[in-house]
């Protein structure tokens, strides 16, 4: 060992001299074939039994393969080694020396983040979207990243409860829920090319986190605009409305698309979608929840039912403006319209029916508000009359009860 | 409220100890009122008690709320169709018949100012304080249950036409008048049910002196005793008038009895069901 460190040492002296004078050309970075020599043994391991195979007809059938990429083009450090078998400790490969931009919006991302706090984290970076020497482009159909596939290859991990916490649980159950919903069937089983995947929503490098970063996508103030990327006239109404414009003003408690179509499992069923909406409207506007119940409306949808009207049916689901607003679809323009969608043929007295009628405003409905004061006037009148009555009659009765027994037992 | 069975009786019926208190037409009319009633009550109820598992539940058992909405006004039909004959055989009494008894005197639902006095007298009955007033052929609460579903068959029935048929009535009432009606349909019905499955249930059948069951309403007769002890007034205007013998009837045939009691005893359960929710769901 030492003679041989005694070799290199000379070695490195008689070449030093002129390497000062002159410099050499660099050493002659090793071809693919060269690399292959090795790695296409598909038994060749490393130290610690792990695979070093490279198949060279995925490797040229890849993306970079079939642009002539070679293999020192990732693995730089390889380019100035001459000492083959090189050593199992490589660097990294950068892929920002060609893709600059898409490594800088990763490194904005909620899956950055997760591995700059923990070397542990197995967030995922660049390899585990697109794979290693197998990367194909994304309008390639069997890419890990085509339109297509894009939601099989997140769930690799989100879906996985070892990888993302909480994925796949009953909690969180993306998976399921996207892929019963109608972006889901319309991109897995419609096969539309139109209809979103993850990186739609999400973005595909720059995922930020959607409860705290304002730049994500999906922040709630951010919604509207990335559902309205598609559904375009929906957001244009949305806009226009009461909600829209107190979003735009900075208010965060109003509603945005995914408050009543939910984050994933968006669906089209109205008979789901009908009694739901009640809980979302209801969460704000408790006290129209509360009179609403008190109708027909109101009764039959709270057991379940839901060919009657809930909120949106009256109130529309994105053109929702203030009563007192020409636009309102409950408003004196239009109410009668609104009711005749379900009541056909009814006139302008039917319509004046008052939908939230509430028997304790007494301003809102004199009539209604007396009327309510009779009839629990009249109820308690009669159970307290009759409660006591009866309560009163039962002791009596008992004992003359037990009288004509006695007196029957005695006869007989 | 009805009349005494025509067929003169033999001196062997009267023999029997038993005599007749309600007809045919008036026990169907009955068992007419009481089927109706209930159909009502299980298919309107859950709409007041929306919010309630059960209601729900009972919504779907009755074949959801359309079929429930479509039972009830098939119900409603019956009970006025029940209503209808009861006052056509009133008017019929009055005018046909003449017999202007049922609307004054012993024989009347008519109440009178004995009603009051002999509701004080029971009163102070039942805390030991007198002697049981001497009822004649109708109390002063038969009288009220009388009046109560007369007033109900007005006040529920003429709101639940009101609300059958919205379209019709909007031309004629203002809309907001839909919003008194259905408030005054529920409440109304509650009233109703609570009182006849409690009060009602225990004034005429539940308590102890009737209990399980006063199986008049079902066999049309009760015996003579029962009237001498309970109705002493009425007894002593029979004795007095002679009517004992016209108004003696055969002790009740077994296989009536029974049938009555089978009907009688599902119908107070069910109503003891529907009570039971109700006061559950009002008082939780």
């Amino acid at each position: 060992m030492r003679m041989r460190l005694g070799g290199v040492l000379a070695a490195f002296l008689l070449t030093a001299a002129p390497l000062r004078a002159a410099a050499p050309p660099p050493p002659k970075p090793p071809a693919n074939d060269d690399c292959l020599s090795c790695h296409a043994d598909p038994s060749a391991k490393r130290a610690n039994g792990s695979s070093i195979f490279v198949d060279k007809k995925v490797f040229g059938d890849s993306v970079h393969g079939a642009a002539g990429a070679s293999c020192v083009d990732c693995h730089q450090d390889l380019a100035r080694t001459t000492d083959f078998p090189h050593s199992e400790k490589l660097a990294p490969v950068d892929c920002a020396v060609c893709h600059a931009s898409q490594v800088e919006e990763y490194h904005q991302s909620v899956h950055a983040r997760e591995r700059g706090k923990s070397k542990a984290s197995k967030a995922a970076t660049c390899t585990d979207c697109h794979g290693i020497h197998d990367i194909l482009p994304s309008k390639d159909a069997a890419s890990r990243t085509n339109h297509f596939n894009l939601p099989t290859t997140c769930l690799r991990c989100h879906a996985n409860i070892a990888v993302v916490p909480g994925a796949g649980g009953p909690a969180v159950n993306q998976p399921a829920l996207f892929h019963d919903s109608i972006h889901g069937k319309a991109l897995e089983k419609s096969g539309l090319k139109v209809a979103p995947n993850c990186a739609n929503c999400h973005g595909a490098h720059a995922i930020r986190d959607p409860r705290t970063d304002p730049e994500s996508l999906v922040f709630r103030s951010k919604v509207p605009a990335t559902c309205g990327s598609c559904h375009s006239k929906i957001l244009d109404e949305y806009s226009a409305s009461i909600h829209g414009e107190q979003l735009a003003k900075g208010n965060q408690k109003v509603p945005v698309c995914a408050d009543c179509h939910t984050a994933h499992a968006i669906t089209a069923a109205p008979e789901v979608r009908r009694l739901q909406i009640l809980h979302e409207c209801g969460g704000c506007h408790e006290s129209h929840l509360k009179t609403y119940r008190d109708t027909y409306h109101g009764q039959v949808s709270a057991m379940g039912f839901s060919r009657v009207a809930t909120c949106a049916d009256c109130h529309t689901a994105h053109e929702i403006h203030p009563a007192g607003d020409a636009r309102s679809s409950v408003g004196p323009a239009k109410r009668l319209a609104t009711c005749q969608k379900c009541h056909p043929g009814v006139g302008a007295s039917f319509a004046k029916y008052d939908p939230h009628a509430d028997t304790h405003d007494r301003g809102r409905s004199q009539l209604l508000w007396a009327t309510s004061l009779f009839m629990k006037i009249l109820l308690v009148g009669v159970f307290a009359f009759f409660g006591v009555h009866t309560v009163l009659w039962f002791p009596r009765s008992v004992k003359a009860r037990r009288d004509t027994d006695a007196k029957k037992n005695g006869e007989a | 409220m009805s009349e005494e069975s025509p067929a003169a009786p033999t001196a062997e019926a009267a023999a029997t100890g038993w005599v007749r208190r309600f007809d045919g037409y008036d026990r169907s009319l009955h068992v007419l009122l009481m089927a109706s009633f209930l159909g009502l009550s299980f298919t309107g109820l859950p709409l007041l008690f929306s919010e309630r598992a059960w209601a729900a539940r009972l919504s779907r058992v009755v074949g959801g709320f359309q079929a429930a909405g479509f039972l009830h006004r098939i119900f409603a039909a019956c009970m006025l169709l029940t209503f209808g004959l009861h006052l056509a055989r009133l008017l019929k009494r009055i005018f046909g018949d003449r017999d202007y008894g049922i609307l004054w005197g012993p024989r009347s639902m008519v109440p009178r100012p004995e009603d009051l006095k002999q509701l004080i007298g029971h009163v102070r009955w039942f805390v030991g304080r007198g002697p049981r007033p001497e009822f004649d052929r109708f109390t002063y609460w038969e009288k009220f249950d009388y009046w109560a579903v007369f007033w109900g068959m007005g006040i529920i029935g003429g709101s639940g036409l009101i609300l059958w048929f919205p379209r019709f009535w909007a031309h004629l009432l203002p809309g907001d008048l839909f919003n008194v009606t259905l408030l005054i349909h529920g409440e109304e019905a509650l009233l109703a049910t609570v009182f006849i499955f409690t009060i009602h249930f225990f004034n005429g059948h539940l308590r102890p002196e009737k209990f399980p069951m006063d199986t008049v309403i079902f066999t049309g007769v009760l015996p003579l005793d029962e009237v001498r002890h309970e109705r002493p007034a009425e007894y002593a205007r029979l004795v007095a008038d002679g009517e004992l013998e016209r108004i003696a009837a055969p002790a009740p045939d077994p296989e009536i009895l029974k049938r009555g009691r089978i009907v009688g005893t599902t119908a107070v359960l069910l109503g003891l069901l529907l009570v039971t929710l109700t006061l559950y769901a009002l008082l939780s």
